[in-house]
């Protein structure tokens, strides 16, 4: 019994959001008691459905552009040729993880002009520390003697690194990337503020009218996002760590 | 035939390898012996370029090691180390077929030969050729791991303590196996071990390395019998010399005329063995049968105790 109640939340909660995003209407009388002089329960300025679908591009797009710069950036730091890159690729990275992403849209603006271009810099920048760090533990704590047998083998530094060292740091890399989509996944609504299409224009709204069922909505969507998404990359992480025979560790 | 000529390494200050000298004949096993940090496997790491030498020469058949690139080089030569080191993301047949893949081997081929090498190290090749390595248990993993070392048929093996981390019924058997495997592919072997029973027991000349530098390079017997230094000396343990000079013979050798009763010692066993037997079952002397199970004679107590004695 205990064990397909997991199942049966998950299976639930995207019952829920598909039905919230696909037919907001279903829900209003649950909402209206949030609202105040007669203001709409649902956000009318716009698709739930389609600021969803957005929301979750601008986040694949800056999650796959951080995932390539920084497993790029961790490959090239941890060959003999790149070892001396190590520190200044560690502070560049965590410089974009400190710079407050509302910070880099307000620098960005001025620069790339309004819309969904300020929001994937600033979400490339604020992704990119947790995939390096995690792609950089990952290639360094390799089992010595798995990586000594390649090299024995007479695997040259590119067969090493893609038969080898990438399949067996896969896992970890993929928890990095799990982070960084749940990062990305909340940050991108303070997109909304350059106007960016994304969730974070329901609660923007509901914001400056004071209703609380705008904001309620917008958050409670990416919320189950985050929660589904963070679940769904977990079980391929495990898979992943069970293929390459890292489960033990 | 492997020549090593003058081979130095050093790490900034420190010598790991002094000028090392030895050649190694074809077709034969040597075992090069000595305490942690006597430069035994950086000597080892040198042959297949894994460790680049400071200064000096290895030719492999008459060529420098360093006329083709270091991974052709590597290719061509089976390397086995402590813990196997298997590839635990793919599967005993893959890791095995490491080094065919590596040189385009076509598929054919490498279906049957690793068909071959399995069957050889007793695994079925249905059976245990589609299983991950961490399902497979020490002993298994481990003529998986020489299996990938000769998958190329590699005239030169390299073994760094590959017996290391067995326990020792394990490592008794893993050590007849390589020896038969040699034998039938007359494979040049040189492996690097700290146990000196290991090293009389496989090798058909020791190297002793101390500091660094190679004390001592000789048949078994001549070490055991005339020690270059002390620390050969202590190395081969006083108290374990006569029976490990007598490990060395077979009984076949030592058989005298006449009869005995009791169980009868089989021929190729060695004279060590024998000598236990006979202490053991308190008899001065044991029948001993031929392959084939006719009797050869016998072996006695004196007589064995005769050829454990130093060899002037």
């Amino acid at each position: 019994m205990k064990a397909w109640l997991p199942l049966l939340l998950r299976l639930a909660l995207v019952v829920l959001l598909l039905a919230f995003i696909t037919s907001p209407g279903w829900f209003e009388p649950l909402l209206k008691p949030l609202t105040e002089n007669n203001a709409p329960a649902i956000y009318n300025q716009g698709s739930l459905l389609t600021l969803t679908l957005l929301h979750l591009r601008t986040v694949l797009i800056a999650t796959v552009a951080a995932t390539i710069v920084a497993v790029a950036l961790a490959i090239l730091v941890t060959r003999p040729a790149g070892a001396e890159f190590l520190p200044l690729s560690r502070s560049l990275v965590n410089i974009g993880q400190t710079f407050p992403p509302v910070a880099v849209l307000a620098l960005a603006v001025p620069a790339v002009g309004f819309g969904e271009k300020p929001t994937l810099i600033a979400l490339f920048l604020y992704g990119l520390l947790p995939i390096f760090e995690n792609a950089l533990t990952g290639l360094t704590t390799l089992p010595a003697n798995v990586v000594e047998a390649a090299r024995g083998a007479g695997m040259t530094g590119w067969q090493r690194l893609t038969k080898v060292e990438l399949p067996l740091s896969a896992p970890i890399i993929l928890g990095g990337i799990r982070l960084s989509v749940v990062i990305s996944l909340a940050t991108a609504t303070i997109g909304s503020t350059v106007a960016a299409r994304t969730l974070g224009e329901v609660i923007i709204a509901g914001l400056l009218s004071n209703n609380l069922a705008f904001i309620l909505q917008g958050g409670l969507i990416v919320a189950a996002l985050a929660v589904l998404i963070y679940d769904g990359l977990s079980a391929v992480e495990r898979y992943a760590a069970r293929r390459m025979g890292r489960e033990a560790e | 035939m492997i020549e090593i000529e003058g081979i130095t390494k050093r790490y900034d200050a420190t010598t790991v390898v002094d000028n090392v000298s030895m050649v190694i004949e074809p077709r034969t096993i040597a075992v090069i012996v000595g305490t942690s940090g006597s430069g035994k496997t950086t000597l080892l790491r040198m042959i297949n370029r894994l460790v680049e030498p400071t200064s000096g020469i290895i030719k492999l058949d008459g060529a420098d090691n360093r006329s083709v690139p270091g991974y052709e080089l590597r290719r061509s030569i089976g390397y086995a180390i402590q813990g196997h080191g298997l590839f635990p993301h793919r599967t005993v047949a893959q890791n095995i077929a490491t080094v065919p893949v590596l040189l385009g081997w076509d598929k054919a081929r490498i279906e049957a030969r690793v068909d071959e090498l399995m069957t050889l190290y007793q695994l079925d090749p249905q059976e245990f050729g589609p299983r991950y390595p961490h399902e497979l248990s020490g002993g298994q993993q481990q003529r998986v791991g020489v299996a990938r070392a000769l998958a190329a048929e590699p005239n030169v093996l390299l073994m760094d303590e590959p017996f290391g981390a067995l326990d020792p019924i394990i490592r008794a058997k893993a050590q007849e196996d390589l020896l038969a495997i040699q034998k039938r592919f007359g494979t040049t072997i040189i492996l690097v071990t700290h146990d000196m029973e290991e090293a009389v027991h496989m090798g058909d000349k020791i190297a002793v390395m101390d500091g660094g530098k190679l004390v001592q390079y000789a048949r078994p017997a001549e070490i055991l019998a005339n020690p270059a230094s002390g620390f050969v000396e202590t190395l081969v343990g006083a108290s374990e010399r006569p029976f490990r000079l007598l490990s060395l013979g077979r009984v076949r050798d030592a058989v005298e005329q006449g009869s005995a009763e009791g169980e009868a010692i089989p021929g190729d066993a060695s004279q060590r063995d024998a000598l236990a037997e006979l202490l053991w079952s308190g008899k001065p002397a044991l029948p001993v049968k031929g392959a084939d199970g006719k009797p050869l004679g016998r072996v006695t107590v004196d007589g064995l105790v005769k050829r454990a004695a130093r060899p002037r």
